[in-house]
């Protein structure tokens, strides 16, 4: 018994620890893809030579990061069958079909275009290998759509039906399940959140660059295409977060209630919460620092209606499926989690107004705000910490389910993984991680050293060889 | 059994074939790197022949165990939990061959370049390798619960059949790749991937002799499949023989499609002696079925139609992609042709 208990938390670690660090990359990659296509259209438009540099100085991160994304994108993959043999078994009729059309139409595309546009940047006309860096672009873009279909069936199962002979899931409507509510709150949730990723991480790295008053010209309009697109996305990301709270206070009260930590039924009007000491055991919360009226607007955008607290959520869950167990989420890490979430997300819209504000045109005086310059280099990665931090409020609202209300966490692990097996494996992924990471990170700086005139490859005469005692000196 | 079951039973052969074909020439050039060339300006010209390809050739594998997911999740779990440690080595080697390309693009030491290029190699060897044992390991009889868990033993794992397989698949693939080498390169390296294949070809011959002897003794594929199992053994040797003419008499095409036809039939005589199971049983009753183990016919019938749409038009733009990069690529400094 101890044992499975430590197969089942290993294989949650695991599944962790690799999502997250997959999901470092992912909307990066999204994201620098379109930045980068942007900025080839530019190009091609203005037929100004700087965005063609700047198309191909981002693209050099934008393929370091794609890079990573696909390695660690196969585990994913292969994971499912890995660790969690049963839950491929009762959801394989579901998640089979997505997981199919992402690789046939997604994965085909971005693969096969990525090729195309780094290798012919002298062979084809601008134009058509503009379209180049647009279709690995969509090819990403789409990839996330199918994804997150299997993702918002497990958050809220649409279009099946139990096999009584099995006791697993079948698809009887795959029209529900790609027009499931929970995806089409989510995706465009995430896909303007991989937006702001990228547009804010171009912004910081940009704005490190002009805190050296390194090539200005290059580096400040590369600042303000990263503004441009990471304030627009953050906009939207916020405002899709709205709607899929809407959506997760009627489907998932446990879950809502417990990024607002919130025990027993509110008041009405509700107050909202900015922050509190949260005691799991006895469900009381001290210290709380409260603004009224604000859950009531935020969740009903009215100024008044009372929210559902924990407790009720659970007598309510214990009613529908069971009174054998409780049915808390981690109340903690979902109530901060969200606070970074949000927060994180707003500052970030916040940043990126003021950085368009001192950059206009009219009367452009960003060099001289030093301070916000290094705001924007420090929160390049804050996007990063957003991202990890919204999966933590998604997934581990869950909790106790894998497929939600149909199959427990617990149930989906393989009976045939070992807790020694899964030890190594994860140890094994986090060296490979932090190697790959770091890495990753090290190249990228040092592109960002070299300029756009730096050539990948032409000096051996420079000692960054990522393994030398000298690179961990500087 | 349903025709769509028998379809996709199909579709998954043609699908890791697929992924056998193309990426085995790029597992064989990445290897190459290493054994084939000399120096790294010979290595940079190697990588460069996989370069705008390996990603999709990869996307193969990718979509191969998404299907097998979609259309077979009991195989699908039973077969990559059972090999767990197997298909995690088949990660690691994915994992940092497929980083290499960018890095080593990165690197500006020649020793950070080196040790990138070694992660190619290494990345290109050990995926062959452990894939080979793992397909020879599973047209073996192993242990298989009534849910359906496999508990492979190590010597379910390792035993003569599996390493002779990952042997001959790795063979395969550099043989096929050095193939590719030919076909794609001007110069020495052109000349030497000759070379080596005009010797390692006497090497398969006794492979696939031993591989077929040792078929006939520890799988039942004989028994249960005698004619179309020693059809397509046929066909594997056919091919090398081919391929090795093609080797003898200068012609680059005859050895590529030769070498492609050999790995298309390992996975075929694989596939054709499994049916219609998908994985074998100690227990003959244990074993499980394709008929038993697929997905339910509606989500069969949306793959189909899925597949059907898009597999044409991402083999199109998958191909096109091979026709822009059609140009053999030359020995830095040397005089265009």
């Amino acid at each position: 018994m101890l044992l499975a208990m430590d197969v089942l938390s290993l294989a949650r670690f695991q599944f962790a620890m690799t999502t997250v660090f997959h999901f470092f990359f992912v909307p990066f990659s999204i994201g620098m893809g379109l930045v980068t296509a942007i900025m080839e259209t530019m190009y091609v438009r203005k037929k100004n030579e700087t965005y063609k540099k700047m198309a191909k100085f981002w693209g050099k991160i934008f393929l370091l990061s794609f890079a990573v994304g696909v390695v660690t994108g196969i585990i994913q993959e292969f994971q499912f069958g890995m660790n969690w043999s049963n839950y491929s078994r009762f959801m394989g009729d579901i998640f089979g079909v997505p997981l199919a059309i992402e690789a046939l139409l997604a994965f085909f595309m971005e693969s096969t275009f990525i090729g195309l546009w780094m290798f012919t940047w002298d062979r084809f006309k601008p134009a058509v290998h503009a379209i180049f860096i647009w279709m690995t672009w969509l090819g990403t873009t789409l990839s996330a759509i199918w994804i997150l279909s299997a993702n918002a069936f497990m958050q809220h199962p649409t279009g099946f039906a139990i096999n009584q002979a099995t006791g697993r899931v079948k698809l009887v409507d795959f029209g529900a399940v790609i027009t499931n509510p929970q995806l089409w709150v989510e995706f465009p949730h995430v896909i303007f959140g991989a937006f702001t990723t990228a547009g804010f991480a171009v912004a910081g790295m940009a704005a490190w660059r002009l805190l050296k008053k390194d090539q200005v010209d290059f580096y400040k309009k590369s600042l303000r295409v990263g503004l441009i697109v990471g304030t627009i996305a953050s906009a939207c990301a916020i405002g899709f977060g709205d709607l899929q709270t809407q959506f997760i206070i009627k489907d998932q009260p446990m879950k809502f209630a417990a990024t607002e930590g919130i025990y027993k039924d509110t008041s009405d009007p509700a107050p909202w919460t900015l922050v509190e000491l949260i005691n799991t055991k006895d469900h009381t919360t001290t210290g709380n620092i409260e603004v009224p009226y604000l859950l009531s607007l935020l969740s009903y955008h009215k100024m008044n209606g009372a929210v559902k607290g924990m407790e009720t959520a659970n007598k309510e869950l214990q009613a529908k499926y069971g009174k054998d167990r409780d049915y808390y989420v981690p109340v903690k890490t979902l109530f901060w989690s969200f606070r970074v979430m949000a927060g994180g997300g707003v500052l970030l819209f916040l940043l990126g107004v003021l950085g368009l504000w001192f950059s206009r045109k009219k009367k452009d005086t960003l060099l001289n705000q030093r301070w916000l310059l290094y705001i924007l280099g420090f929160a390049l990665w804050l996007p990063f910490i957003i991202n990890t931090a919204g999966w933590f409020i998604t997934e581990l609202g869950r909790y106790p389910w894998v497929v939600y209300g149909l199959y427990s966490i617990a149930d989906a692990v393989s009976p045939t993984t070992t807790a020694g097996q899964l030890l190594f494996t994860n140890i094994c992924y986090f060296l490979i991680f932090t190697l790959l990471g770091g890495v990753m990170i090290y190249y990228s700086h040092r592109v960002l050293k070299k300029g756009p005139e730096g050539d990948l490859n032409t000096d051996y005469g420079i000692n960054s060889d990522p393994f030398a005692k000298e690179a961990f000196a500087k | 059994m349903s025709w769509l079951q028998i379809l996709w039973f199909f579709l998954l052969f043609v699908l890791f074939s697929g992924f056998f074909v193309l990426e085995g020439f790029d597992f064989g050039v990445g290897m190459s790197t290493k054994l084939l060339a000399r120096n790294s300006d010979e290595e940079d010209q190697l990588v460069a022949t996989i370069g705008p390809h390996w990603d999709g050739n990869e996307v193969w594998l990718i979509t191969a165990g998404g299907a097998m997911f979609a259309s077979y999740p009991m195989w699908y779990a039973s077969l990559f939990s059972g090999f767990y440690i197997m298909f995690f080595l088949v990660l690691f080697g994915l994992i940092v061959r497929g980083v290499s390309f960018e890095f080593a693009a990165h690197a500006e030491t020649k020793r950070g370049r080196n040790i990138w290029r070694w992660a190619l190699a290494c990345g290109s060897l050990i995926p062959p390798f452990i894939l080979g044992m793992i397909f020879t390991a599973i047209i073996q009889p192993l242990p298989i619960t009534k849910a359906g868990d496999v508990y492979p033993t190590l010597g379910n794992q390792i035993n003569l059949l599996t390493i002779v397989g990952g042997v001959a698949v790795t063979l395969m693939m550099l043989m096929h790749g050095l193939n590719f080498i030919r076909l794609k390169t001007t110069g020495d390296l052109r000349k030497r991937a000759r070379d080596w294949n005009s010797k390692l070809y006497y090497l398969l011959y006794a492979g696939e002799i031993v591989f077929a002897v040792l078929l006939f003794f520890m799988t039942d594929f004989f028994k249960e499949r005698p004619i179309s199992t020693l059809l397509i053994l046929v066909v594997i040797v056919g091919s090398t023989v081919a391929a090795h003419v093609g080797v003898l008499k200068d012609n680059e095409v005859l050895s590529f499609v030769g070498s492609a036809l050999g790995l298309v039939g390992v996975v075929g005589v694989i596939f054709n002696g499994l049916f219609p199971r998908v994985m074998i049983g100690q227990d003959a009753a244990m074993s499980i079925l394709v008929k038993d183990a697929s997905a339910s016919p509606l989500t069969l019938t949306i793959m189909t139609i899925v597949a059907v749409i898009l597999l044409p038009i991402a083999l199109a733009y998958f191909i096109w992609s091979y026709v822009v990069f059609h140009k053999r690529i030359q020995a830095k400094g040397a005089v265009s042709e």
